[in-house]
């Protein structure tokens, strides 16, 4: 088989959850996004493996061992993840990601956000711990 | 280009001389087939306005991503993404939205004004992506014959006979991750009782699937 | 020790009294009163010490480098001949004077540490001065008792008055200093040393390029350290400071600095007869002028600054005629009767409670409340109207003899104008001098009305004070005799011709004066007038301050009161309007210096608000937009953010594929 196939499929899939990322509204759906991404890296790693191992360069099975660990990671992610949403829509009673825009300039002069919000602030930056980790 | 000459070794290259593109064998037919479902349930899946068939589709991309590694002779990993993915990730992604009282229906705002810059950003990256992958390896050639590459016995032996030290951390990575997910959810413990208990469990559930317990993963795949 | 140890002794002593009693005045306030007077008694000691050791021999002179200062040198150096010895004794006597009667005089003064320790300060640099033998240092001591001067005079700045006078006696005097520096840079300049000696020794060989300039720039500096006109206004303001500055600074000393330094470089100025006659034009209209308005005045302490004006006229007179011996003779006289005249009018003010001589004049036997006052004071009015044989005879006469000799050519180099000038003047000066004296001192002892408000018995330190400085008031015309010896040796002696002249000048004013005086009196009962002291049991500096402060509420000017019972208003009849405020001087100054000068502040402010301001602003605003269009960018979405990193990322890679592939 080309390798040019899952390499091409795993880019593919790869650019579908970018856009998955940077479009989808929802906190829940980024997640799901995220992981086509990693999944499209795992299928990288899977078919590189095949192709090394079949022609005896490479033995340690790298790329599998190391797709293994994504997956487990991924789980413990996806497991943090909704942990975060949930806290952030405890908080908030939304989990949609433009609207947590604590970090925005606001138009009226200075620095003025003098701390009257600071467990929102608190909020966001989770907001953006939960964007990291994914 | 000068690319592929780098990355293509001369081993291979003789090979990819006998296999053209223009006349595929049966598993390439194969691939390309499950490849295009699977690209299109995930181009549904980040495109959809019905966030609960988000994750459905998820699934039927998550699934077709377990018959290319079957495709590809990894079988163990095919099984695991089967019961990973599709199992656990899927469900725990449906409870999610569920819990946040995501709208089941048609939500016209299921995409942020982002998305134009977002389909851009995409496109562009997918464009390079797939000129330079293509370009690197389009004489590249697996010889998926002879011994499975990723049978269970083959990748237990590589997972435990090299890769002991990162499993061991791996497991810690996992009871740290198990140990944040409760914490996280602490505070809501004492507002929502269920949901706490629900998200609580869920995690701890998934950690041991990845390497022990399979059969009470398997189990519990089996009474869903 | 030798005459210059002594001699650099005299000025450091009062400078290490004034040192001690300012870090010693709140820790320890009993050394006060000692640590002020003990140094200038012993400073006034080693004066003598100095003075009888010199003789009026050889100049002492020492000097020593403390560094190098390039082409013009610079050094601590003393230059002391007989007329460096005697000034150096009146200012170590006045200023023991004064330090002693403080001590009575302003004896619960909270600010008595810090006024006592200005006081030796001052006297310090005015030793300085005389003591110098270099430019330099001279001009240190100079502008030290200019600071001093401020502060002293604003002693009472609670009030108005006092803040303004010490402002302007502080303005006037720089005013006059500013070209007085220029001058002495460029007589260094031209003479290559900052040395007194250096620079005596190239006039005298005729190697000085500019004489006039720089005689008329030092005589700028020397108009407004001696009140001379047109400078002299601030030294009547000057007496809103207590009555022992007054005395101190403002009548024995400071304003004695400037004829001393003419005094000193002399052949500086009579190198340029043109210098010679702007000097004896502006004594005799200081002389004259003055001498109108002292005659107006209704304060008795302004009636004696503007005095004093008039008498350093006699003094800048005689150095316009060559004679600097008559100068300074006079100088010392003038020295020892002002400051006792001054000092015993705060002695009267103090028992008056009141400056005003109007309010004065309706109390009964004053004189019998003060009579050591009373008696001193008539000594010192004689003196100061040149009567025979008190002291101011003698030193007025050497000066009106000095100006007869050169007005009749008997002087070289001296332009006969000059002499005729200050002749003519000087005699005019002598009329009027004894006018206001006779005015004076009529109005203050001679009144009628009320009795005399009894505060009880004066300080003795102040009384004593005043027999001290009455001996040299009575006596000091004995010497003059053996003080040419001391100066260059011209004949000091009165002539014949001028003694008859001037004293009889001076007799006529006085018997005018009380002619009208009899006149006017019987109206004194009718308008009564009168503002007296709040406190009459405080100390006299309290009183005189309450009196300098109520002066204007009570009679609608500081200088003049509305009195028909005047005698002066009788005898300058429609010239007193003009005299009692200076002849509109400080309007004249007003229109002419301050005006323009507020009404450029008020443009520069204009400028600066409304012109550069707006270019501020403008500046300002353009970054402010392009931060609002930046901060736009910061829209919070972290999808936004990541979009942007993300197709940085892909533009970055591409970037670098082609360049790895040589695209």
């Amino acid at each position: 088989m080309h390798l040019a196939y899952p390499a091409v499929l795993s880019a593919l899939l790869f650019c579908t959850g970018l856009y998955g990322v940077l479009a989808r509204r929802n906190a829940i759906l980024v997640l799901m996004s995220v992981e086509l991404m990693l999944n499209a890296v795992n299928l990288n790693l899977v078919a590189f493996d095949v192709w090394l191992s079949k022609t005896a360069q490479d033995t340690l099975h790298s790329g599998q061992a190391l797709t293994l660990f994504t997956i487990a990671i991924a789980a413990a992610e996806i497991g943090i993840g909704l942990a975060i949403v949930l806290a952030v829509y405890r908080n908030r009673g939304t989990s949609d990601i433009d609207k947590l825009r604590d970090t925005a300039e606001t138009d009226d002069g200075d620095d003025s956000d003098d701390g009257h919000d600071a467990h929102e602030s608190a909020a966001s930056t989770t907001a953006e711990k939960a964007e990291a980790t994914a | 280009m000068s690319l592929a000459a780098v990355a293509a070794s001369p081993a291979t290259t003789t090979a990819a001389e006998t296999n053209g593109f223009l006349s595929p064998t049966g598993v390439e037919i194969a691939f390309l087939l499950v490849g295009l479902v699977t690209l299109g349930a995930a181009v549904v899946t980040v495109t959809t306005k019905q966030l609960v068939h988000a994750a459905l589709w998820l699934v039927v991309t998550l699934g077709g991503l377990a018959v290319e590694y079957l495709l590809l002779t990894a079988e163990f990993i095919a099984w695991v993404q089967v019961l990973i993915y599709v199992g656990s990730v899927v469900v725990l992604l449906l409870f999610g939205l569920m819990l946040t009282k995501a709208p089941i229906g048609r939500s016209p705002d299921a995409d942020s004004g982002n998305r134009w810059a977002a389909l851009t950003v995409a496109i562009a990256a997918a464009t390079a992506l797939v000129w330079v992958v293509v370009d690197a390896f389009r004489t590249t050639w697996i010889d998926l014959d002879g011994a499975a590459a990723g049978s269970t016995a083959v990748t237990g032996a590589s997972l435990f006979q090299n890769w002991v030290l990162p499993f061991e951390a791996l497991s810690v990575l996992l009871l740290a991750a198990l140990v944040g997910a409760i914490v996280l959810s602490r505070k809501a413990a004492a507002n929502r009782p269920t949901g706490s208990t629900a998200l609580g469990k869920q995690p701890a559930g998934t950690d041991p699937a990845t390497s022990d317990e399979q059969p009470s993963r398997q189990g519990k795949e089996g009474a869903r | 020790m030798t005459t210059t140890t002594l001699a650099v002794l005299v000025p450091l002593l009062p400078f290490l009294g004034a040192a001690a009693g300012l870090f010693l005045g709140r820790t320890a306030p009993g050394f006060v009163r000692p640590l002020a007077v003990l140094p200038s008694v012993l400073s006034l000691a080693l004066a003598v010490l100095v003075a009888v050791r010199q003789g009026g021999d050889q100049a002492v002179d020492a000097a020593t480098e403390l560094t190098p200062t390039g082409s013009v040198p610079i050094e601590l150096a003393l230059h002391i001949d007989g007329f460096a010895a005697l000034v150096a004794v009146l200012v170590g006597v006045v200023a023991s004077c004064v330090q002693i009667y403080s001590t009575g005089y302003l004896r619960d003064d909270p600010r008595y540490p810090s006024y006592a320790a200005l006081v030796s300060l001052f006297t310090s640099a005015m030793l300085l001065v005389v003591y110098s033998g270099d430019l330099m240092v001279l001009l240190v001591g100079w502008e030290i008792m200019g600071i001093c001067s401020y502060f002293l005079v604003g002693h009472y700045w609670e009030t108005p008055e006092a803040r303004a006078a010490s402002l302007k006696a502080f303005l006037v005097t720089k005013l006059g200093d500013v070209p007085f520096l220029i001058g002495l840079f460029a007589l260094a300049a031209d003479a290559g040393s900052f040395r007194i000696r250096t620079v005596l020794g190239t006039v005298a060989s005729g190697g000085l390029d500019h004489p006039t300039l720089i005689a008329l720039l030092l005589l700028a500096g020397v108009a407004g350290k001696s009140a001379q006109f047109p400078l002299h206004t601030w030294l009547p303001d000057a007496m809103a400071g207590p009555t022992p500055v007054s005395a101190l600074i403002h009548a024995a000393t400071m304003v004695a600095a400037g004829v001393y330094f003419i005094a000193r470089l002399l052949p500086v100025f009579a190198a340029s007869s043109a210098a010679l006659l702007v000097l004896a034009v502006m004594a005799a209209v200081t002389m004259a002028g003055s001498a109108l308005a002292a005659l107006a005045q209704d304060d008795i302490k302004r009636v004696l600054a503007y005095s004093t004006i008039g008498q350093l006229g006699y003094m800048t007179g005689a150095l316009a005629v060559g004679d600097r011996g008559a100068a300074v003779f006079h100088l010392l006289s003038h020295g020892a009767f002002k400051a006792l005249l001054f000092l015993a009018a705060g002695v009267i003010i103090h028992a008056a409670g009141t400056n005003s001589l109007a309010t004065m004049s309706r109390m009964k036997d004053l004189r019998a409340r003060v009579p050591d006052a009373y008696w001193t004071m008539t000594v010192a009015l004689l003196a100061l109207a040149a009567i025979p044989p008190f002291s101011g005879f003698f030193s007025k006469e050497a000066v009106l003899g000095a100006a007869e000799h050169a007005a009749t050519g008997h002087a070289e180099d001296i332009p006969g104008a000059a002499g005729w000038i200050v002749l003519v003047a000087g005699l005019v000066t002598a009329l009027l001098t004894a006018a206001y004296a006779m005015r004076l001192w009529l109005l203050a002892f001679r009144g009628h009305g009320a009795e005399a408000p009894d505060h009880g018995r004066q300080p003795l330190a102040m009384n004593a004070v005043l027999w001290v400085l009455a001996v040299p008031s009575l006596a000091f015309g004995l010497t003059t005799g053996l003080l040419p010896d001391w100066f260059d040796g011209h004949d000091l002696t009165p002539t014949l011709a001028t003694s008859v002249l001037g004293t009889g000048v001076a007799l006529v004013g006085g018997i005018v004066t009380y002619g009208a005086w009899r006149h006017t009196t019987a109206l004194a009962a009718r308008v009564p007038l009168g503002a007296v002291a709040a406190h009459p049991e405080g100390d006299a500096g309290l009183v005189e301050a309450e009196a300098i402060a109520s002066h204007a509420p009570a009679y609608g000017d500081v200088a003049s009161a509305p009195d028909p019972a005047d005698p002066g208003r009788l005898l300058l009849g429609p010239l007193h309007r003009h005299a009692a405020v200076g002849f509109h001087l400080d309007a004249v100054y007003a229109a002419l210096f301050v005006r323009p000068v507020q009404a450029g502040a008020t443009l520069v402010r204009f400028l600066d608000r409304e012109v550069v301001d707006a270019y501020v602003r403008g500046a300002g605003a353009l970054p402010r937009l392009l931060g609002a269009a930046v901060r736009r960018a910061q829209t919070g979405n972290v999808q936004t953010y990541v979009s942007a990193l993300l197709a940085g990322t892909v533009v970055l890679a591409v970037a670098a594929l082609l360049v790895a592939t040589g695209a």
